[in-house]
């Protein structure tokens, strides 16, 4: 379980509980500090507040076993490396889910820059789900892909969710927000959260 | 050793074409007149004062005073990386790593080329240390300026990069290792080209000096590799220092990129 009590950056003023299994939507106008607050338990800015998985203070360890555990996925993926698989410690086992959210399977070799928007966004995903993660910090994850696309991922995620993963889900769309969460946080402009069920 | 000595009066005529820079500068209304005449006077009483210290000091011999000439090139070497620099680390942070790598890297391999090659008597005698450390920190001092400059530019355009890779459980030290890289390739540069090019393009000046002085060219030659392969070693080892030293001033503790520490672009 991931506690998270007082949780403070700029104006930004949060606490909350998320079960393991359990995904929970947040929504609220551009701007607000929805990706303000997932940055911030990532521990990726400096904060203040105490946030702990199944009891264990984050800074208990070291900020990269942090996030290895709590991992936050931007909404615009970036990428080291001129060359897709070179961002991947194992091409070869991240390839059924490359396949799985519609990318050939070829495109391990590709440079970066010829991926498109979409490509970019679900390798990045790929890459973020190979940790394994127990806690998931997704940054908009869908925001460039098609029906068909945001379909396999949504059904990806909740497979993930099924076994155990814990999820915080940035949208700007309600009818995702009501398909995969079972709470939904709504961010308001004093930097608090609202919780409301779907 | 025999050279022809120069007065103060032979000096009229080549000044002469300073001039007629700024009467160019007049006539095509290049409105450089000022800055000509500012550049020209300072550097006329910069090198006039440097040379009465320089025979202060090679008078006294003195390890006090030496040290102390020694400390203020490096102030004003670490001003001139500050001033270099299109994002600037805030205010004594800054001053701190510029000064303080190009002392260690500059310092360390004048020392070390006095107590192992040239031993002169004594060691630190400033007819030799001076020369050496000025000409190697202003090399040591191109490099880290570069470094530094590549590194912050480099970590602001790839933060989404360097970021990624802290979020899926980089250390910072492997976020930023590609910026390091592309850092310490800039830095080094100006060294391998001018190393590079050095003989065919430009005559160095030291040796170009010591050949006027009468020195037997072969005898310059062998000075001026010394001295080339000092600046190749102390522009390594200063731009490591401060590449990594600005690599831990841009990170914190919990492995975080801060680019909030980074000064906003200087707008001129």
């Amino acid at each position: 379980m991931l506690t998270v009590r007082a949780l403070r950056r700029l104006h930004i003023s949060v606490s909350f509980d998320l079960q393991d299994g359990e995904c929970v939507a947040l929504q609220g106008p551009s701007g607000v500090g929805k990706t303000l607050l997932l940055r911030s338990i990532a521990d990726l800015d400096p904060n203040e507040g105490t946030v702990t998985l199944d009891g264990t203070l984050r800074e208990a360890m070291p900020a990269p076993a942090w996030r290895k555990r709590v991992t936050y996925l931007a909404a615009e993926p970036g990428w080291w490396s001129d060359i897709v698989q070179d961002h991947f410690s194992g091409w070869d086992d991240a390839l059924p889910l490359v396949t799985r959210l519609g990318l050939p399977s070829s495109c391990g070799p590709w440079p970066v820059q010829r991926l498109s928007t979409g490509e970019s966004q679900r390798l990045a995903l790929v890459r973020a789900l190979m940790l394994r993660s127990r806690v998931l910090l997704l940054d908009e994850p869908t925001s460039a892909l098609d029906s068909a696309s945001t379909a396999a991922v949504e059904s990806l995620i909740a497979e993930r969710i099924a076994n155990g993963t814990s999820v915080v889900w940035s949208t700007h769309d309600s009818a995702q927000a009501s398909r995969v969460a079972s709470r939904i946080f709504v961010m308001s402009a004093d930097g608090r959260i609202g919780d409301s069920r779907p | 050793m025999t050279y022809i000595q120069l007065a103060y009066g032979d000096l009229v005529l080549p000044a002469l074409l300073v001039v007629m820079d700024g009467a160019l500068s007049l006539a095509l209304r290049l409105r450089l007149e000022r800055q000509l005449a500012i550049a020209t006077v300072r550097m006329v009483v910069q090198l006039v004062l440097v040379g009465y210290v320089l025979t202060f000091l090679f008078a006294a011999v003195s390890l006090l005073w030496t040290a102390l000439a020694a400390c203020i090139m490096v102030l004003f070497a670490s001003r001139e990386i500050i001033a270099r620099q299109k994002r600037r680390l805030p205010g004594m942070w800054s001053y701190g790593l510029g000064a303080g790598c190009t002392l260690l890297a500059a310092g360390t391999v004048t020392i070390f080329s006095l107590l192992t090659e040239l031993r002169p008597d004594p060691w630190y005698h400033p007819r030799y240390a001076l020369p050496l450390l000025g000409m190697i920190l202003g090399n040591t001092m191109t490099g880290i300026s570069l470094g530094l400059d590549a590194l912050t530019n480099g970590l602001v355009r790839e933060r989404a990069a360097v970021e990624a890779s802290l979020a899926l459980g980089g250390t910072r030290y492997q976020a930023l290792l590609p910026a390091l890289r592309d850092a310490m390739r800039s830095g080094l540069m100006p060294t391998i080209n001018a190393m590079a090019a050095i003989g065919l393009v430009s005559l160095p000046g030291m040796m170009t000096g010591q050949i006027l002085a009468g020195v037997e060219p072969i005898d310059a030659v062998k000075y001026q590799l010394l001295i080339m392969f000092l600046i190749a070693g102390g522009t390594g080892l200063g731009t490591l220092a401060a590449v990594l030293g600005g690599a831990r001033l841009l990170t914190d503790h919990r492995h975080r990129l801060r680019l909030d520490r980074v000064l906003a672009e200087k707008s001129a």
